[in-house]
């Protein structure tokens, strides 16, 4: 059985063109950064590994984490976490809702302890009533980052989480990712077009097309 | 269940059209063994021919439903080339949207309470000319069906615009404009020349559908059209209505007669619209910058302003009616004013709003399964919805009531099943479903999927992520479906009287039974009502997610 995130022979193709073709395993708390230009298919490979390929494409190849086959599996049963480019807050819930959201059932006090620490994790104590349509943009990533992980995922996929930031924030939130990642062993798969985020997430980057 | 719901909303939407025109083809050609026919021959359409009135009605049903649909495109594409993105258009559109949701029935109501000889219009003529009595003339139920005409127009309009307005951001509207107008062109010139060939190719549709539903209509032409001879669908609902039978086969024969009307005028238009999209090709290439843009500008809005306000006026002035006491002719408003009609009416109305919205609850309620259930099905199997069955959503409003209807109702009364509300119900489905569909789809299709696969990498089912996720951040769509929905049922018509065989009264034909009486009063009343019965669910629909959502900023419009 092997630890972490395993991609073995993964390839997507769109209209019979291979357009991504990837043999990796991701360690617990190691970073793969996935580079490349937009419409090189960094997307389509995240979709196809939490399962929602659009039917476009033709993916192929085992996914397997801590040792579970994932191929086949509904998204909701994969236990891969993902954060996208927009924090997609539900706009209809609280601060605490959203964070909620990711909690699994348990007792109320418990769930309700869960949210606080988290938000006191990330510095936003205090910030479970709030609407999350009046929280700064760097805010907002870090609740949609707890949020993710509060549900316990397994893996992480980053989606150019960091590219709505300005320049400090994006450091700053990039930081505090990794370190949460790190702390807590996740295999992370980052994709990102910025150089930047591909250092300091350490390791070779991985380039697809061009 | 995948293919459940796709394959019950087809089933619901077309099974009943095709029952119908099978059960009006049967008596056309003879064939109506409780009245003692046996088919085939051709009895139906032998009397259906010899009725004195055949082509005059049938004239009338292309010519009101022509002018009609022509009329109001016009006014449209006048309104949207002239004023899209200007301060006046987006008033009228405020002003307008809740135009759409007005019962046909009521909207006619006003304008005949307006243009009548001893309508208010005349009055200040009246009492400046000091008539003591109105005018004989023939206006509203005039032979040529001008005010019919009119009267659709009104009602059409914000129709067609509201589906323009939904098809510009697709056609680059905006962009198209500037580029064009930068090159020197006129708006009106400019769009009609960039935009409109795009924008009519997504409305194509819609303005098909009023002219099936112009050229067929029945409540308007009884409240508006001529009487001798009435339109073609109006003699047909009068040949159902009779008690001797052997009249059924000559409604049959009148049904079938409509549909190849339709079927025909729509071929025609198809074909017009071809040699139209030739000529314009040709006339955009030429280069004229502006052809009398200024006057097309004022001619749309004079025209928008006109309609509309004889529609709102109209509303106005048969809601006087309904709390008038003593009313002489030449006044412009009734000496006395009293709550009494409503009291005098209050039981019967109460017991007809029942009846109206429990038809227009069960209908829509089952319109939203349907359809919620068709869309969740295509966004979880990711496969879109093809063009077939875009046409497949249209057809039943495509294919004239009068033509399947009468039809619908033969075969259930030969089946004993025509007892009840449950075919109501069901007959308002056919026109109800497409509505909702059509104006959840967009929105539907619209919403981030990316909240779902955030909200499923999070461990949440599918039904969780519907239920908690996509619903409330859909409530606004989703209470306004069910409130066109509603509107829709309200306002239905025939499918109430024909199905229903005269044992449910919703307000709608209570308002119009009414209207051969002439009692400005009761109409009044049941005019109101009716209105109500439609705009209400839009405020709530409205007010619902702005109480509830109100401190979630990002659930504003």
């Amino acid at each position: 059985m092997s630890e972490g995130l395993v991609l073995s022979n993964v390839t997507i193709k769109l209209a019979g063109t291979e357009i991504v073709a990837v043999n990796r395993r991701i360690g617990p708390g190691e970073v793969l950064t996935v580079m490349g230009p937009s419409g090189s298919g960094k997307s389509t490979l995240l979709s196809y590994l939490v399962g929602t390929l659009p039917r476009a494409f033709e993916g192929a190849g085992g996914i397997e984490l801590n040792g579970r086959k994932l191929n086949g599996l509904p998204t909701n049963r994969r236990r891969i976490g993902i954060l996208f480019q927009d924090d997609l807050l539900f706009p209809h819930l609280s601060v605490a809702g959203n964070l909620g959201f990711g909690v699994p059932p348990g007792p109320r006090k418990d769930r309700r302890q869960t949210i606080e620490a988290a938000l006191d994790e990330v510095g936003l104590t205090g910030f479970g009533p709030r609407d999350p349509a009046t929280l700064s943009g760097g805010q907002k990533a870090r609740v949609a980052l707890m949020r993710t992980l509060l549900a316990r995922p397994e893996a992480l996929l980053l989606d150019e989480p960091f590219s709505r930031l300005d320049a400090d924030r994006r450091t700053r939130t990039r930081d505090l990712v990794f370190s949460i990642t790190r702390a807590r062993a996740l295999p992370v798969l980052l994709v990102t077009h910025d150089a930047e985020d591909a250092a300091a997430a350490g390791g070779e980057p991985f380039l697809l097309g061009g | 269940m995948g293919r459940v719901f796709p394959a019950l909303a087809v089933a619901v939407m077309i099974g009943p059209v095709l029952a119908g025109l099978w059960g009006a083809a049967l008596p056309a050609f003879g064939h109506l063994p409780s009245a003692g026919f046996q088919g085939p021959s051709l009895i139906g359409l032998q009397r259906l021919i010899e009725w004195r009135g055949v082509v005059e009605a049938s004239v009338l049903s292309v010519t009101t439903g022509v002018s009609a649909t022509l009329g109001s495109l016009c006014i449209v594409v006048l309104i949207v080339s002239g004023w899209s993105g200007t301060m006046v258009f987006t008033w009228l559109q405020r002003v307008l949207s809740p135009l759409l949701s007005v019962p046909h029935a009521a909207a006619a109501f006003g304008l005949a309470f307006l243009v009548a000889p001893s309508g208010w219009l005349l009055r200040p003529a009246a009492l400046f000319l000091g008539w003591e009595r109105p005018p004989d003339m023939l206006v509203v139920g005039d032979p040529l069906g001008l005010t019919m005409t009119a009267g659709l127009i009104a009602k059409e309009v914000p129709f067609l615009l509201l589906m323009t307005l939904a098809a510009l951001p697709q056609a680059d509207s905006q962009k198209s404009n500037l580029i064009v107008q930068s090159l020197g062109y006129g708006r009106v010139t400019g769009w009609l020349k960039s935009v409109f060939p795009r924008v009519y190719a997504q409305i194509r549709l819609p303005v098909y559908v009023v002219l099936a539903y112009s050229m067929s209509v029945v409540d308007v032409a009884m409240i508006l059209g001529p009487t001798t001879p009435p339109t073609l669908s109006v003699q047909i609902v009068e040949w159902m209505g009779s008690p001797n039978l052997s009249n059924r086969l000559t409604a049959g024969a009148g049904a079938i007669w409509q549909l190849v009307l339709v079927l025909a005028a729509l071929l025609v238009w198809r074909a017009v619209e071809r040699l139209c999209a030739c000529l314009g090709r040709k006339w955009a290439g030429e280069g004229q910058r502006d052809v009398g843009d200024a006057p097309a500008r004022a001619m749309g809005f004079g025209f928008l302003i006109f309609t509309s306000g004889a529609v709102l006026l109209g509303l106005a002035v048969v809601g006087l009616w309904s709390i008038a006491g003593f009313w002489r002719f030449p006044a412009m408003v009734p000496d006395t004013l009293t709550l009494g009609i409503w009291a005098r009416h209050s039981d019967d109305l109460a017991a007809t709003v029942a009846d109206t919205f429990v038809v227009a609850g069960i209908a829509v309620a089952i319109a939203m399964i349907l359809t919620v259930g068709c869309l969740e099905t295509e966004y979880r199997r990711r496969r879109p919805m093809t063009p077939a069955a875009v046409w497949l959503l249209y057809a039943p409003l495509l294919v004239p009531q009068t033509a399947f209807l009468p039809g619908l109702q033969t075969l259930l009364l030969s089946f004993g099943a025509d007892t009840g509300r449950a075919p109501v119900v069901f007959a308002h489905l056919v026109f109800v479903l497409p509505y909702v569909f059509l104006s959840l789809g967009d929105p539907w299709r619209a919403w981030d999927t990316r909240y779902a696969t955030t909200a499923a990498a999070m461990g949440a089912s599918s039904t969780r992520v519907l239920v908690f996720v996509r619903f409330p951040m859909l409530v606004r769509p989703l209470l306004t479906a069910i409130a066109i929905g509603l509107a829709v049922s309200v306002g239905q018509y025939l499918p109430t009287l024909l199905i229903g065989g005269g044992r449910v009264a919703t307000l709608t034909t209570e308002a119009v039974a009414l209207a051969s009486g002439g009692d400005r009063r009761a109409i009044g009343v049941f005019a109101v009502a009716q209105t109500l019965a439609a705009l209400f669910p839009f405020a709530l629909a409205l007010a619902v997610p702005a109480l509830v959502f109100a401190n979630r900023r990002g659930m504003h419009v």
